[in-house]
């Protein structure tokens, strides 16, 4: 077969290797002198090398030969170092892979074709566009979509031959900086500086010459480079281009690497990624019968595996993002949050790395500053300012939260318990029973937990039976809302709240009858689409009155429920609609701020709901990162569910401080 | 929905009906029996209005008349085609007819010939198979449409399907459970954690029903793959990745349902890509041990399947391009 590859970069080189052994014949087209190479170390993984070795013996030596090789992650920032170990990395400087494969493939008998100006692979049996994030082909052929991802940042190297992965942070006036730096070879190391676009803009950078972006940052890291420079490479502050493209193959035409795919380069897995496509694509040129069968099987293979890398260094490059949130943080929990930053590494799995750094993290995580002290799992850590026991939530109804409380759950939530009558969700919806709740705190305390109780007043999704069908209306009652919204197709059109006045003191009436229990935790429901939900959203809140200000009645009636009980205060809180039109992340991140200021003690993170076809993207802690804004940006302690099902996830959650509190899902069967 | 034993992977099989494979027509009944037969616990039916395909609700009607035991499934119908008091009246008829037997899945299709040729506005296709569903749920029982007796959602399980988060959200707020589209088992996995996830913000008590497909080329894979292809033309390059995921030999078969399984599959659905009994026949080979045939198993009491080893090697021809 005759395989016309474009792109000499280490996907495009590989596969000539690959694909000479197996006796194709190989021409490799590339723009660029065999000399030129933009960018300085690149991350491969062991598990990368090891599928190298399998691959092509003789360029695994030689790439292994030229390797720097490390174990530890440096986290500096306050003026401290945190020193994280049992980390496998492995880099090499990029000019040195490229002329290993070079050679290699030359020596295997591949056309290398340098100075090559080509805008697709020519004709050929097999066309492989291995020609980079800006692929040419790919633009002409494919329907790809390309979006910056992250912040600003920019590549350089140093002279500086760093022994750790080093994430180094300074604040500036302008804003946080951070430097991703590793060390590619026993001369040189790469020193990556990334900033939030704002902050590049506040410095001035976007107006910089490539010398002054260079003085800058040599002044900013002046510290940490030791005396070193910084060299640069035609290096230019860039976005980050994040490439997703729904099919690689047309024909006889295939993608390959970043033509096809990118991940954000704080998980340093783009070469990684790229080679493992080299290998993927000849073994199923190898395997199949039929070209077509050959290109839809290595499409098939790569794909799920690109994909979970995106969706991590998606979060990854969320997480730098956001670094200055988290410049509040001790030392410890500002590293274990970075380290466990894209959900790749867990508490559990840091401890096997690194049993020291856990063990210390657990300690400050339960307040024990001893030398040398042992706390327990950060879940089970008791949480002083709401004087619970651990960090573990269950909602549960009344019949169920005895068992929940003996459980192990520190905080078991009970209800709804509607506030009205004409708030109930269903028939079966509670009114507060001073005698029935007494009796259950008692069981609960008994048990070791605390009680919480969700007041609640179903709004426009009251009178209904479940699961949320409208009731008959032989069987239905007359419901209200912020405005006449109906609660989707079907149901019950609410008429507009008038009785304000009387609802605020419907809410305070119950708070104040539950105060003569032994309930510790009082949860407003402010979510889901109910009253008070309903009022917090444009969508819903439709009104011309002094109620159309939307944080007007939900904050009346938290003062009103805040004056009369004494315990803590919890808001179960709509922090984005997730619908068209509907709050965004700053509207409830804006909302917690007010509820802060009005005394409340927890917020529980929930969103969508408000309208039934909301735009949730579900899966293992889908609504964590919004928990994590909310605490960092309201400032208030939080609550979050979203499906976390493992002890393992609540631990990071907990100790990366991106939540309080957690609400474990019932497992799978 | 059974409980599942502590411990025991179970998934019940279902056979897909050849009701839009060339020449299904004729063969469908004889289908429907041999499912009837065993190894199978439901006969499921695809819907697909511009295609030679038979609807489904008159196929699972047919097939009805000739079964007793099967259970009788849309995998999925594309509800907003039709009004919602007429799909009711389609699903409620197989439901009589079939003794009880009915099982709804809807989802909202991926072909805009389809909604085309129905004369209905595909753009809004998501909110027309919400309010069918609310329809379905509620506003039904007091519609005069159908018998004062069965509900969607008890006594006809609702499953939707669709891969958007809205969709989940739609399937956790108005069904039983999820009818997944098709693919390897670590989607299936993917999609039933979504599932899950969707399920429990919609303060569901339990689990949904998890409901997968997958398609079958045992005796003729090259005619079942090409069937594909021109299934799923209007997908583009989809097609091809569809018709490389049909299974084509026994061990593929058993692979995919131990996968399932371990991904929590309930009922797992193998449609056909060609008419011809003889996959039956091999499917019935794959999902029974090599030792004497199970006898069938009830639609409520769920047994273990037996998965013996018996690899059926393909015979490859090599495609002249790929010489070295």
């Amino acid at each position: 077969m005759r395989v016309a590859i474009a792109g000499a970069g280490p996907s495009g080189l590989y596969l000539a290797i690959l694909l000479r052994k197996a006796g194709h014949e190989v021409t490799v087209y590339e723009r660029n002198a065999p000399d030129a190479t933009f960018g300085w170390g690149v991350v491969l993984s062991e598990e990368t090398l090891g599928e190298l070795r399998d691959a092509d013996r003789l360029s695994h030596e030689r790439i292994t030969d030229a390797l720097a090789r490390w174990s530890t992650v440096d986290i500096r920032h306050g003026g401290e170092t945190i020193r994280a170990g049992g980390h496998s990395f492995t880099a090499i400087a990029r000019r040195n892979l490229l002329a290993i494969l070079q050679q290699r493939a030359a020596e295997l008998g591949a056309e290398l074709r340098f100075g090559a100006e080509v805008d697709e692979p020519p004709e050929a049996d097999l066309r492989v566009a291995a020609d980079g994030s800006n692929s040419r082909t790919r633009a002409r052929y494919f329907s790809a979509k390309v979006v910056p991802q992250g912040g600003k940042y920019v590549w350089f190297g140093t002279d500086l031959v760093l022994d750790a992965f080093t994430f180094a942070f300074r604040e500036t006036e302008f804003g946080l900086f951070q430097a991703h730096a590793y060390p590619f070879d026993e001369h040189m190391s790469t020193w990556i500086v990334e900033c939030a676009e704002p902050v590049w803009r506040r410095a001035g950078l976007d107006r910089m010459s490539e010398e002054e972006s260079i003085a800058f940052c040599e002044e900013l890291f002046a510290d940490d480079l030791a005396g070193h420079g910084l060299r640069s490479n035609r290096s230019l502050w860039l976005d980050f281009p994040l490439v997703r493209c729904p099919s690689w193959h047309q024909g006889n035409l295939v993608l390959l690497g970043d033509a096809a795919h990118t991940a954000h380069f704080s998980i340093g897995s783009g070469t990684k990624l790229a080679m493992e496509d080299a290998i993927a694509l000849a073994d199923a040129l190898a395997r199949h019968t039929d070209l077509d069968a050959a290109l839809t099987a290595y499409e098939l293979e790569r794909q799920p595996v690109v994909e979970r890398f995106q969706l991590m260094a998606g979060d990854s490059a969320a997480y730098f993002e956001r670094t200055a949130n988290y410049t509040g943080f001790s030392p410890l929990q500002f590293s274990f949050n970075l380290l466990t930053r894209s959900g790749r590494v867990t508490h559990a799995g840091l401890a096997q790395r690194d049993p020291g750094l856990v063990r210390r993290v657990d300690a400050w995580f339960a307040n024990n500053a001893a030398p040398g002290a042992v706390g327990p799992p950060p879940l089970f850590a008791p949480l002083a300012a709401l004087d619970l026991p651990n960090r573990l939530v269950a909602e549960a109804s009344v019949d169920t939260a005895v068992d929940r409380a003996r459980a192990g759950t520190g905080l078991v939530v009970a209800g709804p318990v509607a506030a009205t009558r004409q708030g109930r969700s269903t028939v079966e919806t509670p009114l507060f029973d001073e005698a029935e709740w007494a009796a259950l705190a008692d069981k609960v305390h008994d048990a070791g937990a605390r009680l919480g109780l969700r007041l609640t007043h179903a709004g426009a999704r009251a009178a209904t039976e479940q699961p949320d069908v409208p009731l008959p209306a032989d069987r239905a009652w007359p419901i209200v809302a912020a405005s006449p919204v109906r609660y989707g197709p079907f149901a019950q059109l609410p008429t507009e709240l008038t009785g304000i006045e009387g609802t605020v003191q419907a809410f305070r009436d119950t708070a104040a009858a539950i105060a003569q229990t032994g309930v510790d935790v009082l949860e407003l429901d402010m979510a889901d689409g109910n009253l008070l939900a309903g009022f917090l959203s444009p969508l819903t809140n439709r009104r011309t009155d002094e109620w159309g200000d939307r944080h007007a009645f939900p904050l009346a009636v938290f003062d009103a429920v805040r004056a009369v009980w004494p315990r803590k205060l919890s808001v179960r809180l709509t922090v984005a609609d997730w619908s068209p039109g509907g709050t965004t992340v700053a509207d409830g991140i804006a909302f917690a701020r007010a509820l802060r200021e009005h005394g409340v003690d927890l917020v529980h993170v929930r969103a969508g709901h408000t309208r039934p076809d909301f735009q949730p993207e579900y899966r293992r802690g889908y609504l964590t990162t919004l928990s994590d804004r909310v605490r960092a940006e309201a400032g208030v302690p939080t609550q979050v569910g979203g499906y976390l099902t493992t002890l393992d996830e609540i631990n990071t959650v907990v100790a990366a401080g991106r939540a309080d509190l957690c609400v474990l899902a019932e497992a799978a069967p | 929905m059974n409980p599942r034993p502590e411990g025991v992977t179970l998934v019940r099989i279902g056979l897909g009906l050849p009701n839009t494979v060339p020449g299904g027509a004729a063969a469908l009944l004889d289908w429907a029996r041999r499912a009837d037969d065993g190894p199978f616990d439901t006969v499921a039916v695809l819907d697909r209005l511009r295609y030679d395909s038979v609807d489904p609700f008159a196929a699972l009607s047919a097939a009805a008349a000739v079964t007793t035991r099967v259970g009788l499934a849309t995998m999925i119908a594309i509800g907003p085609l039709r009004a919602p008091a007429m799909l009711a009246k389609q699903a409620l008829s197989v439901h009589a007819l079939s003794g009880g037997r009915c099982t709804l899945g809807l989802g909202i299709g991926a072909r805009h010939d389809d909604y085309a040729a129905a004369e209905v506005d595909p753009r809004t296709r998501g909110a027309a198979l919400s309010r069918q569903l609310a329809y379905l749920r509620g506003e039904l029982a007091a519609s005069g449409v159908g018998p004062a007796g069965p509900a969607f959602g008890r006594d006809i399980p609702l499953l939707v399907g669709g891969g958007s988060g809205t969709a989940f959200a739609r399937m956790a707020r108005h069904a039983d459970g999820y009818a997944h589209g098709g693919g390897p088992a670590r989607a299936f996995a993917s999609a039933a954690a979504k599932a899950r996830a969707a399920w429990q913000d919609h303060g569901r008590q339990g689990e949904p029903q998890l409901w997968g497909q997958a398609y079958v080329a045992l005796e003729s894979p090259e005619e079942g793959r090409a069937y594909l292809r021109d299934y799923y033309a209007f997908t583009g390059p989809f097609a091809d990745k569809i018709a490389a995921g049909a299974l084509t030999t026994v061990r593929a078969v058993r692979d995919l349902v131990r996968g399932y399984a371990d991904a929590g599959c309930d009922n797992l659905i193998l449609f056909p890509t060609t008419a011809s009994l003889s996959d039956v026949d091999r499917l019935t080979e794959a999902l029974t041990s090599s030792a004497p045939l199970a006898p069938p198993r009830s639609t409520h009491a769920p047994g273990a399947l037996p998965i013996p080893a018996q690899p059926i090697p393909a015979q490859p021809v090599r495609d002249p391009r790929l010489a070295p």
